[in-house]
């Protein structure tokens, strides 16, 4: 074993001096990665159809992107995704051309072009206050022969050109506590109505010329019940609000500038009232639909402004915005979810007994409910009208309905990603037929003739796109058993939807998805969100037979006292097992390093009240855990006050829990930053799971240091308070960065550094004894990357042979956090070009591979850099004993090589994290990186030296055998004939 | 909102003026993205396509994007130092560190931070372009000898074809002491292998 890693180390050695750059042939792409591209939970649809060209479709979602989309196969033309705060608070169509985008709480308006994305015009819009943020495109309003658009934001009515982003007029709205609830344009005229209240029981109406922004009529009328919640425009100059009870609806009418309110109390409506009622605006003409509790209700205001109940339904419902279809009529759609089915129905607006179409379309269970509804309507060939729809899911899906058919769909869930882990695939258990054995081998040997003949520059355009082709559709790859190599696992992702998927690394198609209903909205739990991912349960030696499953930790509301819940998936089958509703909240959650006699993790889930919640409950799992009591420590921020605090356990819960599973805690140590100068920006720790082959690492002149490996380090990078905010706020003199090491059983710092003049971001990663971490150098006015590494100088006697051959050396005693730790560091700093949004390292399973940092760059790039540029050992001018171990000469800033990116020339746009996996084969590790899109690839961070590369070519080694073999029969019977011709001489 | 506008109109005029202070809080932060024509567009960006192309304020705060022509805007920017990065697939752009000073605005003071190189006026260049994939070499003769099998049949044929050759080439004499040298020693000792072993 010991020859065989000595071996692979002087290879890696080999190798990695050879070419220390990762990099990819152009035809290579899509051979071992994949990249997929999602949107996120569409919040707004507009339709383009007008034309009798292309069918298309703009969205914005709530991952702030913006996309136009094929509506015959969802396919995405282009796609912006604007920065982290840019959130898209409106789209619509202007001039048939151009998208206008409203963002960033309505202060930012952009123009794109339609058939290719780019970007028009951009206004920045400013105002008075805070305000909702509306966005009026009206078809037919010119000034000056020039379209306008109409924008309510920050309490500021803006008028600007759709040609160049010009604002023409503005005008302010500076009332105290006026809200501007609704914007009105009635179509045809050049009013404009904007109607809200003010302190509360005020409603106010202002009527301003859409064409110079003059006012034109002021109103306001008081009503003592007061207001609550939104309003929606039922005509043009009436609208629909609740009083501050949410009992009594109010008709208001503002007709000719005169309000009057008309109630009409919900109980006159329908028999049995249901508590407080919210309002679900509707665009529809004489339509709105109010819901109690989990009751919807569709009203229709006559003309007599008197309110009538059309429909009472116990089901979800959503409403579409209006449709203008021929000679001044609406048509709307009204979707629901009943069982295994969704119905559809589209009416006329002033025609609510009529339906226009109805449809049932079977929808799979696990996409929930029907959240958002966008109609379109076409003419069929007989002349009448079609409708399709476009449905957003409970699951963050979108998909396509028409003519009762799903046309397509998109898992748009996954643009949002809490959390990854991964599973093995099951065994292969039965050998493949023998037929099948013969025709893999003719078609084997014919793949490789052809790569033979590519290689030897002999194949026709034809064979190589066959090549290809063959290459990129190798049925291996997506097959769903386990391989030798372990290439191929389950990825197994939670999505903010609360939705589960199990991707298969190969190809990155769904295996199965399942919806947890414990992350879905209830009467119990209003607002769940999804926490975590944790590997339950991982069959091996003596529990093959179970299937993996997956443990997924929800909490009920963002409150840090919500109560938990747990769910527990079988990762094979993509059923939830079981689930559970906690008593208590999660705080935080350790996995322990013990396993049950099925192969159970064990889990330890620490609430709010500091109380620990052992999983599973069982008492195996509590004899096991009580076994190990006094060796579990664990660590918590509160980075609000600056307080890092270390935690025991003392004993099982005393007072009224009677509760077999819950133990008491106990304060170790805490360490308390001082608020005024220092605020904790960032901690990160190792890996639980991170794999090291040694301790000791030989440096050039034979000697031998030895790492401080301890699994219980903590980085923390504090800054000062005024540091803390944006790059450019801050100068120099009074910023400053600390790093600490710290060990968090014992509290102690064993390593404190501070960057004068520099700030955060700080993006680090832990892995054996180093740390890098990530932060912005003000006085350079540059990005700066540290390296700080740990060395145990306790073992640092322990180089002479003669006492490991003779047994005095200290290698064998234990080693305890609470004896002072002899350590020392080594640290350095590099400038680094781009900003960065994530870090990590690569891993493998015996740790024997040379790691590489893998860092999601601003640009939604991967750049993978080599740890050995990271070294606090490189100087200026390497001696050559240092060049031979492999020191790189000392640069001040960090080498970006393009072919290292792993993304290459791919996009990860909005990247949020990047999860690294072992492969089985040691070279190999698995990188998956997430954001909006996924992306996948295998990585061999000093290449593939324990395997044969895809290219190997089987072909030419068998012709070169086979000549080989020739010439010696060859040379044999030459040499035959010469002997016996000598002896005949 | 219309003196913005003018400036813009302004700008677009002449590149020379950078930085502003705008109407309200905050300066603007006026630039343009130039990507020469014919630059290593090696079917990542069409020539002049900039619809993907990403202008960043200090590593987030603002996201923004190239009008047709290439300019960009950043409004309402607080006065102070900045950093604007350029992220465009195919390309490497430098950081620039742009100070907008509240003493004396319109004076424009921008640098790239990898060669500390100061710019006049903010036009944006790419230092280089990234070929994100290794170039496949043209086979060749030499590196197919150079791969292991061709290694491996190499010395074959030293064997098969030099080998009989430096046998024959020895004197004969010498030959005939080798051999008896040999069947004296019976087997052949570690020493004898050794340089200078066989000298006594």
């Amino acid at each position: 074993m010991a020859i065989r890693s000595f071996l692979i180390l002087f290879i890696l050695f080999f190798f990695s001096s050879l070419n220390p750059i990762l990099s990819l042939y152009e035809d290579q792409v899509g051979l071992v990665d994949w990249h997929q591209q999602y949107l996120g939970k569409v919040k707004q649809a507009v339709f383009h159809t007008h034309k009798t060209g292309r069918k298309r479709v703009v969205v914005s979602t709530e991952e702030n992107v913006v996309a136009l989309l094929d509506l015959r196969q969802g396919e995405i033309f282009w796609r912006h995704v604007l920065g982290s705060n840019d959130v898209i608070d409106g789209i619509d169509i202007a001039l048939g051309k151009y998208v206008i985008t409203l963002s960033s709480g309505g202060s930012i308006l952009r123009a794109w072009n339609l058939p290719d994305g780019q970007m028009v015009w951009e206004s920045s819009l400013r105002g008075p206050k805070h305000s909702k943020s509306l966005l009026l495109v009206p078809t037919n309003l010119k000034i000056e022969k020039d379209n306008i658009v109409i924008i309510f934001s920050n309490g500021r009515l803006n008028a600007v050109s759709c040609i160049d982003g010009e604002v023409l007029w503005e005008k302010d709205f500076e009332g105290e506590s006026l809200e501007v609830q609704q914007v009105i344009q009635p179509p045809g005229s050049n009013l404009i109505y904007v109607v809200g209240f003010a302190s509360s029981s005020l409603f106010e109406m202002y009527q301003i010329n859409a064409l110079n922004g003059e006012l034109l009529k002021h109103e306001s009328a008081a009503f003592s019940g007061g207001f609550l919640g939104e309003v929606s425009p039922v005509f043009s100059e009436t609208v629909v609000a609740l009083d501050s009870t949410g009992l009594i609806l109010l008709t208001v009418s503002f007709q000719n500038g005169m309000i009057s309110f008309q109630q009409t109390p919900i109980s006159n409506l329908v028999k049995d009232s249901f508590g407080p009622a919210k309002i679900i605006p509707s665009s529809v003409t004489g339509i709105f639909a109010i819901k109690m509790n989990a009751v919807t209700i569709v009203i229709r205001v006559t003309d007599e402004n008197k309110l009538e109940v059309v429909e009472k339904t116990n089901h979800e419902t959503s409403i579409s915005d209006a449709l203008p279809v021929s000679e001044g009529q609406q048509a709307f759609a009204l979707v629901q979810r009943a069982g295994p089915e969704i119905h559809l129905r589209v009416k006329l607006a002033h025609n609510w007994d009529d339906n226009l179409l109805k449809e049932s379309v079977k929808m799979d269970q696990h996409r929930g409910l029907v959240h958002k509804i966008y109609i379109n309507n076409y003419i069929r060939t007989d002349k009448s009208y079609g409708f399709r729809a476009l449905i957003v899911m409970e699951d963050h899906s979108l998909l396509l309905l028409q003519q009762g058919e799903i046309v397509w769909s998109r898992e748009d869930g996954l643009a949002s990603i809490i959390d990854v882990t991964t599973s093995e695939l099951p065994v292969e258990r039965d050998g493949v037929s023998v037929a099948k054995v013969e025709h893999n081998l003719f078609e084997w040997l014919k793949g490789h003739m052809l790569k033979l003949k590519g290689t030897l520059m002999l194949a026709s355009p034809q064979d190589i796109a066959a090549i290809q082709s063959m290459r990129l559709k190798n049925s291996e790859k997506s097959k769903m058993t386990r391989d030798h190599n372990g290439f191929r696992k389950l990825l197994i992702v939670l999505t903010r939807a609360g939705k589960l998927f199990a991707l298969h690394t190969g190809d990155g198609h769904i295996v199965w998805s399942y919806l947890l209903q414990s992350l879905q909205k209830s009467k119990v739990c209003q607002h769940p969100i999804g926490l975590n991912l944790y590997k339950w349960q991982v069959p091996h030696h003596h529990a093959m037979d179970e299937n993996p499953s997956v443990l997924v930790i929800g909490k009920c509301g963002p409150s840090s006292d919500a109560p938990g819940a747990l769910s527990f998936v079988d990762t094979y089958t993509g059923k939830e097992l079981s689930s559970l509703s906690l008593v208590h909240s999660v705080a935080q959650v350790i996995p322990l390093p013990y396993t049950d006699s099925t192969e159970q993790r064990l889990h330890l889930l620490i609430d709010a009240d500091k109380h620990a919640h052992l999983y599973p409950k069982t008492p195996e799992a509590i004899s096991i855990f009580e076994r190990e009591l006094s060796n579990i420590y664990w660590y918590s921020v509160e980075d609000d006050n600056g307080i890092i605090k270390g935690h025991a356990l003392r004993g099982k819960c005393t007072g009224e829990v009677a509760d077999e599973v819950c133990f008491d805690t106990r304060e170790l140590w805490s360490i308390v930053f001082p608020s005024e100068s220092e605020k904790i920006i960032a901690t990160v720790t190792r890996k639980l799971n991170e794999v090291v082959h040694t301790q000791a690492k030989v440096i050039a002149d034979q000697e031998v240091m030895y790492k401080y490996i301890s699994r219980n380090l903590l980085f923390v990078a504090t800054v000062a308070l005024k540091g803390s905010g944006e790059i450019g706020s801050v100068t120099p003199e009074e910023s400053w960065l600390v790093a600490y090491l710290i060990d968090t059983v014992t509290g102690r710092i064993l390593h404190r550094v501070t960057h004068h003049g520099s700030q955060g971001p700080v993006h680090a990663v832990f892995s054996e004894n180093w740390v890098v971490y990530h932060y912005f150098n003000l006085k350079a006015h540059r990005y700066e990357m540290s390296v700080i590494e740990i060395y145990d100088q306790s073992r640092a006697d322990n180089k002479d042979v003669w006492k490991l051959v003779l047994g005095k050396h200290n290698l064998t005693s234990p080693i305890s956090l609470y004896s002072r730790p002899d350590v020392i560091t080594k640290s350095q700093s590099y400038f680094f070009t781009h900003s960065v949004k994530t870090i990590a390292v690569t891993s493998t399973t015996k740790g024997i591979t040379s790691k590489q940092l893998l860092i999601g760059t601003i640009g939604d790039q991967v750049l993978a850099l080599d740890k050995r540029f990271l070294d606090p050992r490189r100087t200026v001018n390497p001696t050559q004993a240092e060049k031979e171990e492999g020191i790189i000469p000392l640069t001040d800033s960090l080498p970006i090589i393009p072919q290292s990116y792993v993304t290459h020339a791919l996009r990860v746009e909005g990247l949020r994290g990047i999860i690294t996996v072992p492969a089985k084969l040691e070279s190999t590790t698995l990188v998956f990186a997430h954001g909006v899109d996924l992306f996948f690839t295998q990585l061999a961070p000093s290449r593939t030296y324990d395997s044969l590369t895809d290219d190997f070519n089987y072909a030419l080694l068998l012709i070169t055998i086979v000549a080989l073999v020739a010439a010696i029969s060859l040379t044999w019977t030459l040499s035959e004939r010469k002997e016996l011709q000598e002896n005949w001489r | 909102m219309a003196p913005i506008a003018r400036l813009l109109l302004l700008a677009l005029l002449s590149t020379a003026l950078t930085i502003s202070s705008g109407s309200g809080d905050g300066y603007t932060i006026n630039g343009r993205v130039k990507i020469p024509q014919g630059l290593g567009t090696k079917g990542f960006a069409l020539p002049g396509k900039t619809s993907n192309v990403k202008v960043i304020l200090n590593g987030g705060q603002i996201v923004t994007y190239l009008r047709p022509d290439g300019y960009f805007l950043f409004q309402n920017i607080p006065a102070g130092t900045h950093l604007i990065e350029v992220t465009a697939i195919g390309y490497f752009f430098s950081p620039v560190r742009v100070d907008v000073s509240a003493r004396n605005p319109g004076k424009v003071q921008a640098a790239l931070t990898e060669n500390r190189r100061g710019l006049s006026e903010l036009v944006l260049e790419p230092l280089r372009d990234e070929q994100y994939y290794e170039i496949r070499e043209p086979f060749s003769i030499m590196s197919v000898v150079k791969s292991p099998m061709g290694l491996m049949v190499g010395f074959m044929l030293v064997v098969v074809f030099l080998m009989p050759k430096l046998v024959e080439n020895m004197d004969p004499e010498e030959m005939r002491r080798a051999q008896e040298e040999m069947r004296n020693q019976g087997v052949p000792s570690l020493a004898s292998l050794l340089p200078g072993g066989g000298r006594n």
